[in-house]
């Protein structure tokens, strides 16, 4: 495997931030402070979690803040940069407007996954899917059933659990988002 | 829990800091409060065990914070999330 320094962390990062039109956070030791947190997450969990969100070490769980995360793009549309401001739009970066906190965005039913099973019972729990098949599984990552989803504005098709926020490619919403059903016949 | 004490001349309020270890906005908030000689208390809550962050989440959403880092709490009853000098200084009289 190949080691991963601080120069790889921030090449990926700029990158994409070039990919989408963004800028990286103007502040280098911010910056810097950043790209060490990728790169520790990466290094502990084997992927980029997001820095500033506490991540479960389950990738299923943390699919959705693997940096760039789902929220970055409605966030940095929204508030002028994603929730850790790694990614910056054009008029932060240039100091034109102040950088203030981004809110989280993240649902909170995705957040508790990380302090362990145990959830209070207060919780809302997920809502029940439609399930198929006539075995109930009362396994620990049941909830988590990669699924063929497509966004219906582009065509973009994903294999998760559920849509993203947004659709990486058009933007559109995850309600855009319809699942594709396949059946899989043994003959013979 | 590991739980770490940054000594600093002022304390009449108790500062506790709920950070994450990976976090640059904590690091501001840690930096701050030590530049304003602010003595607290931290625990980086990625580095805690399971158990621990039971108990943190838990202290975090009964005093009705959401689950965000960094989360300040002064004197048990006042919580604020994310790094907002104005909030810090106006809370801590600064």
């Amino acid at each position: 495997m190949t080691e991963i320094t601080l120069e790889i962390v921030r090449q990926r990062a700029e990158a994409d931030a070039r990919t989408y039109g963004y800028y990286l956070n103007p502040d280098p030791q911010f910056l810097q402070s950043l790209l060490e947190g990728l790169k520790k997450n990466e290094e502990r969990y084997g992927y980029p979690s997001c820095p500033c969100r506490l991540a479960s070490g389950k990738f299923e769980f943390d699919r959705d803040i693997l940096c760039p995360c789902d929220y970055r793009d409605p966030d940095v549309a929204e508030f002028g940069a994603c929730y850790c401001a790694l990614y910056v739009r054009k008029d932060i970066y240039e100091g034109k407007t102040e950088l203030k906190p981004v809110p989280e965005r993240r649902p909170l039913e995705k957040q508790a996954r990380a302090y362990g099973a145990a959830a209070s019972p207060t919780e809302t729990k997920r809502e029940p899917e439609t399930v198929t098949t006539t075995k109930e599984e009362v396994q620990e990552v049941s909830d988590t059933k990669p699924k063929l989803w497509y966004c219906k504005q582009c065509g973009y098709v994903v294999f998760r659990d559920e849509p993203p926020y947004t659709c990486p490619i058009c933007k559109a919403k995850k309600e855009m988002f319809t699942e594709i059903k396949t059946q899989i016949d043994f003959i013979g | 829990m590991q739980v770490s004490k940054v000594s600093g001349q002022k304390r009449q309020h108790k500062v506790v800091l709920y950070a994450l270890s990976t976090c640059a906005w904590c690091k501001l908030t840690k930096q701050f409060l030590k530049d304003n000689d602010i003595e607290y208390e931290y625990v980086d809550v990625d580095l805690c065990e399971e158990e621990d962050k039971q108990k943190i989440r838990q202290h975090i959403q009964s005093k009705g914070g959401p689950l965000s880092y960094p989360t300040i709490i002064i004197d048990d009853n006042m919580l604020i999330t994310g790094f907002r000098k104005d909030k810090l200084k106006e809370a801590l009289g600064l």
